[in-house]
Parts: structure tokens; sequence; C-alpha cells
């Protein structure tokens, strides 16, 4: 699905020496706030309050099989792309208790999280189309989930223009980058002097009503296009276009599944840094007295041999056969359920896999190449 | 916001032995109000919970005019039927549902109905034809097909017969094993399609069984010039939430605790078959 017309932006300015005054508009007006800091060599989501924390100077190295931070002379807060997880664990927990059952008599009982308002700064177009995605899936009328919910209404989200591309993006052939066009709380685009701030949201107005932001210039605002056209052009990858991908499912038998299946090790990294994937399991978890238990979800993939277990027979038995249902579901499921296709172009599932295999090459080779059962 | 991952407490009134391995569940809810409440129609499942062991799909088996209580008839197979076969009256389980799309008995109506049922554990198709058999001048010549493995596998052969003597039902029993007593055919389910002077334009068709058995039975009945849009059947997957949430049952882009598990042959024609799909 393209990106609907360009959400208007009516940024104000805000010089890089009073960056840290957002953070604490932030922090005062109730909000945990998560932002992106090295950890075990890779950006990741933590609470923090201190501009200082922040991957200052950073830029990575995204590439199949591949991530690497590199540490620069230069300034900016927000240079790299993304690390192993987007909005995902914070909304669809890993691991999570649903209902606590007592024994005798028996009953149920709801457990919904406790979550604190919480910000997340520096989040991606990318991850703001997937957050959307997730959204459908778990709040739909039908089966709204009162977990989700709980934790996706506490969120404030501060999005970010990516101003670089890594090798794995190809978030401009999905239409869900390199610029934030999705709904935020708050707007960033960030150049060399500072940040040029938007708001979204009452609450993101809020927020905003404490900094003394300056009047844009043209020549900012120019500069905040020129530098997500570059990030566009710089991406080396694409998908094919929707009504393309819907094709996959007249090509189960092609050929090439296997030759990805001889590559593919099953290992489910994929599924697990992809900020789309809500398969989960749930299991329960026996008190040792033996008088109670809970009902534990936790994050699924449909590359574990248990997926499509039916008691000892197992529906997808290969990983030809569970490769090819994680690619036509989130390529071509995915566009009858949702309405658009279940990726976003984040290039995580390239950038994670231990052996490097990338959706895009593997979706036209099946599309493209070869007849359909040689 | 209700929660449809909590379940609702369901106490058992009575637990009849089917057979050796199957039984069935008498139960209401101990909430009278959500007992009251609890529509479902045939083919539909529960969620059933068993205390520690965990939660499996059970079809609904009995008619849905029965306000006061929901029966359960399941086929012990593995750890959770298992633990449920020991409950015994007055014991509880944890109850969410219904889920799913039944069978298609308001454009089943005036129509011949084809009932094709391959093995055991096929509830779901057993619960239609009860509903049909309460409601006969809604429907028109009902065929009961009924394959077994073994002879001696058949349970409700009672059933069966009282069945055979109502009259336009037509009942055939095939197994693949037999002992002298069998009044049946040796061979399969299938077979016995051919058999059926079926009135084309007329007959809807409605399957349960495995799937290389449906796959047949499909085959057979495009043969007699039966159109794909009055095939229905009910697929069987992991089915865990029952809200088309948790993602294992997909087949394609249909959820089969969401969508079905009752489909029509159009719907899923181009991936049925699919090995691994």
């Amino acid at each position: 699905m393209q990106q609907s017309a360009k959400i208007e932006r009516q940024p104000g300015f805000l010089p890089r020496s009073d960056f840290q005054k957002l953070l604490d508009g932030i922090v005062q007006s109730g909000y945990q706030l998560l932002g992106p800091v090295v950890k075990d060599g890779a950006i990741q989501l933590m609470q923090i309050s201190d501009v200082t924390q922040l991957a200052k100077g950073l830029t990575n190295e995204q590439q199949p099989g591949h991530y690497r931070l590199q540490q620069t002379a230069g300034e900016r807060l927000f240079d790299w792309n993304h690390g192993p997880q987007g909005l995902k664990p914070l909304c669809f927990a890993p691991h999570e208790v649903l209902w606590v059952e007592q024994k005798d008599p028996l009953s149920f009982t709801t457990r919904l999280p406790d979550v604190k308002p919480t910000a997340v700064l520096g989040v991606r177009g990318c991850d703001l189309s997937a957050l959307a995605i997730q959204d459908r899936h778990f709040l739909h009328a039908a089966g709204a989930d009162p977990h989700y919910r709980q934790r996706r209404e506490r969120l404030l989200l501060i999005g970010i223009d990516c101003a670089h591309s890594a090798e794995s993006c190809f978030c401009a052939s999905t239409g869900d980058g390199p610029s934030v066009n999705q709904a935020v709380d708050i707007g960033l685009s960030e150049l060399d002097d500072g940040f040029l701030v938007w708001s979204g949201s009452d609450q993101g107005e809020a927020v905003l009503q404490r900094l003394d932001l300056a009047t844009a210039q043209t020549q900012q605002l120019e500069q905040m296009e020129g530098q997500t056209e570059q990030a566009a052009r710089e991406q080396q990858r694409q998908l094919p276009k929707p009504e393309e991908l819907i094709r996959l499912y007249q090509r189960l038998e092609h050929a090439h599944w296997q030759q990805v299946a001889d590559r593919c090790l099953g290992c489910g990294n994929c599924t697990a840094v992809c900020p789309t994937c809500f398969c989960y399991d749930t299991q329960h978890e026996v008190s040792l007295d033996g008088l109670s238990a809970q009902n534990v979800r936790q994050w699924d993939s449909c590359f574990s041999a248990s997926h499509s277990s039916m008691g000892a027979f197992k529906v997808r038995g290969n990983i030809l056969s569970r490769y090819r249902q994680w690619l036509t579901h989130k390529l071509a499921g995915w566009q009858e359920q949702q309405g658009r296709i279940g990726c976003t172009g984040c290039g995580r599932c390239i950038t994670w896999c231990p052996v490097g295999i990338d959706l895009t090459k593997e979706a036209d080779a099946i599309l493209w190449e070869g007849s359909l059962d040689e | 916001m209700s929660d449809l991952h909590l379940p609702r407490t369901a106490i058992i009134d009575e637990r009849i032995q089917e057979s050796p391995t199957i039984f069935t569940l008498r139960l209401r809810f101990e909430d009278a109000t959500a007992q009251e409440v609890f529509e479902f129609s045939p083919g539909q499942f529960n969620m059933v919970t068993h205390f520690a062991a965990g939660e499996i799909p059970i079809s609904i088996v009995n008619d849905p005019k029965d306000s006061h209580y929901f029966d359960h008839t399941i086929r012990v197979v593995g750890r959770v039927s298992e633990a449920m076969s020991k409950l015994q009256p007055g014991d509880r389980v944890g109850i969410r549902g219904p889920f799913g799309r039944g069978w298609p008995v308001v454009d089943a109506s005036g129509r011949d109905v084809l009932l094709v049922t391959g093995g055991l554990g096929c509830a779901p198709l057993v619960s239609v034809i009860h509903y049909m058999m309460k409601r006969r001048n809604q429907f028109g010549h009902l065929h009961i097909l009924q394959g077994v493995k073994h002879s001696n596998d058949l349970i409700w052969r009672e059933q069966y017969d009282a069945w055979a003597r109502e009259p336009d039902v037509n009942v055939l029993l095939a197994a693949d094993v037999v002992t002298r007593e069998w009044h049946g055919q040796q061979g399969m389910v299938t077979e016995l399609i051919g058999q059926l002077n079926l009135r084309h334009g007329r007959t809807i068709a409605m399957l349960c069984g495995p799937e290389v058995m449906m796959l047949a039975a499909i085959a057979n009945l495009r043969d007699l010039g039966i159109a794909d849009h009055q095939i229905w059947f009910s697929m069987e997957r992991n089915m865990q939430c029952g809200i088309g949430q948790c993602g294992h049952c997909q087949i394609g882009a249909k959820y089969v605790c969401r969508d079905g598990p009752v489909f029509c042959y159009s719907e899923l024609a181009d991936l049925m078959g699919a090995k691994g799909f």
C-alpha cells in the first residue's frame, strides 16, 4: 500500500544545545522515557533521562547477516537506522501472563499489565507503519486484546526521519519511509545544528508547549526534505509491487523454495526481529503446590516445528514449508487480511538472519525466475 | 472490554462413555446468565480448559435449541483430552466460545444434503446431522455416508440404524477392514459417492475427515457435477486462540478458527492439497 498524502508538518526549530529540554519536557509531562542507546553493540530502547545517554555520532552497517555500529566524529544523535527490535515488544509483550486459574473451586481471573505512560524517542517510519499493522491485528473489533490495548494506549511516540538508509533498508519501496509520514505524537527531523520538531496530537502539543521553539527557516525545511529524499535514493533493495506479490500463492511449487530451504536454518530470528510478526503460543504454568496455574503467552514463530502441530502430525514438517508459510503470509496473505503487505521495509530479517537470506531477492526469484516445478 | 482469552467456568452435569476412547461431557455455565445467552450453530467449537493440563478446541455437538446445556464429545488423543477423560459429574472446566463459522444450514435449507464422514472424531458433522433430523421438513433427501478404518470402530451404530429408518434418508457405511457382523461395505467411504444418484443443482455436500479423504470426495463430487460452492467441509488445524490472533491455524489468508472451521471449497480450492500448506 502506498502511503496516504503526506501529513502536514508545521515544524519549529530546536537547537541541538536545547535537545535536553525536549527530554525534560517529556519526563516532566509524566512519561517514562525510552530512548535509543548502545547496548551489547546494538541500538536498543532503554529508559533514559539525559541526552548524553543517546547514540551520538554513530552510524550503522546493516547487510545480510551483518550489523555493526560505527563511531564517527559527527554530533548527530540519530544517524543510525535501528536496532534488532522496533516497537513490538512494548505492546505485544514477548512473555506475559494472560490469566491465572485457581484449582478449587476452579476460577479464572484476567491479569492485566501494570503499565506506566511511556514515551519512545526516535521511532522510524517503518516501525510506525508496523505498529499500525499490529494495532489492526490485536485491536480489531471482534478480538480486541485488552493486554495489548493496555500498553498501546499508554505510548507517546516521538518519530524521526531517516537521513540515511542502511544497506538492508527498503522502506521506500513499501511506502513506509524513510520520512515519518505516519501519525506520531511528536515528529523530529535532525539537521546539523538541531532539530525540526512538530506535534501530531494533543499530548505531543502539550509537551512542545514547554519548549521555546524557533520558527523553522525555509532553508531548514529544504534540508529536511533533501535528507529524506537522499535516504530514499540510497536504498538498493526493493520489494515487488503488492499486486505482483499476491502471485506468490500461484507459485507454491516453485523450485526456488527448496533453494531457500537449503540455506535457511529455521532459527526464527527473522520472525523475532520482524516488527509485524504476531504469532504467539500459550502455556499453562502450574504453581509448585499444584493449586493454581497461570496462562502465559509468549512469542511463537512459524519456523518452530510445533507451530503447525496437530497432535503428532505437523502440517509444515520441513523448513521449506515453514519459509514458504512465512513469506507467502507476509507478502501475500496479509494483503487479504489487512489490505496491505505485512512488510514495512525495515530490513531487519535480512540483517539479523545468520545466513543472510534476503526476502526481497527470494521474492524476486520466486516471482520471476525459472519454471514453476522444475 | 471483554477479554476473549479468559475462560468461564462450566459444570459437568453428565458424562457418557461412547466407546473405550470417546466420551461426551454435558456442560452448563456456572453463571446462569452466561448459559442463557449462550448461542451457537452446528459446526462451531469451544476452547475447553482443564485445570493445569491446558486448553483444546472441541466441537459443540448438541442442538442449538438446547438452552440449558451444551455437549462436547471428546476422543482421547493427547495429554489434555486424556486428563479430561478423567473428569466426573460435578467437576468444572473452563470454556471460551463459541468460535468460528459453522455449517451452512441456511444455504442447505430446501436442498438434498450429502454428509460424508471419514474416520472417528467427526463430531462437527454429527452435530449437523442431528440438527437436520430434528428439522426434517426443512431439508430434502439426506445421504449419510460414514467410513471407518475398522468396522469395530464405528460408534453410535444404533443412531445410524435409526436414521436409516427415516423416510428420504439414505445411510451407507464403509470400513476398510471388516468383521463378519458388518452390514456395510468394504472399502473407502469416498467410493460410495459414485453409487449415489445425486440431483445436482439440488444437492449440497458437507464433508468431515482427514484432508486426503476430503480431497478424494471433492474430486468425486466435482466429477458428478456438484458445483464448488455447494461443497463444504470442516478443516482441522492447530487452533489455540479461537479468535484469529495467535496465527497457528492459517491457511493462506484464512484463519481456520475464525473464518472456518467450515469452509466452502471455492474459498480454499487454490490452496487445498498443496503439501505442507
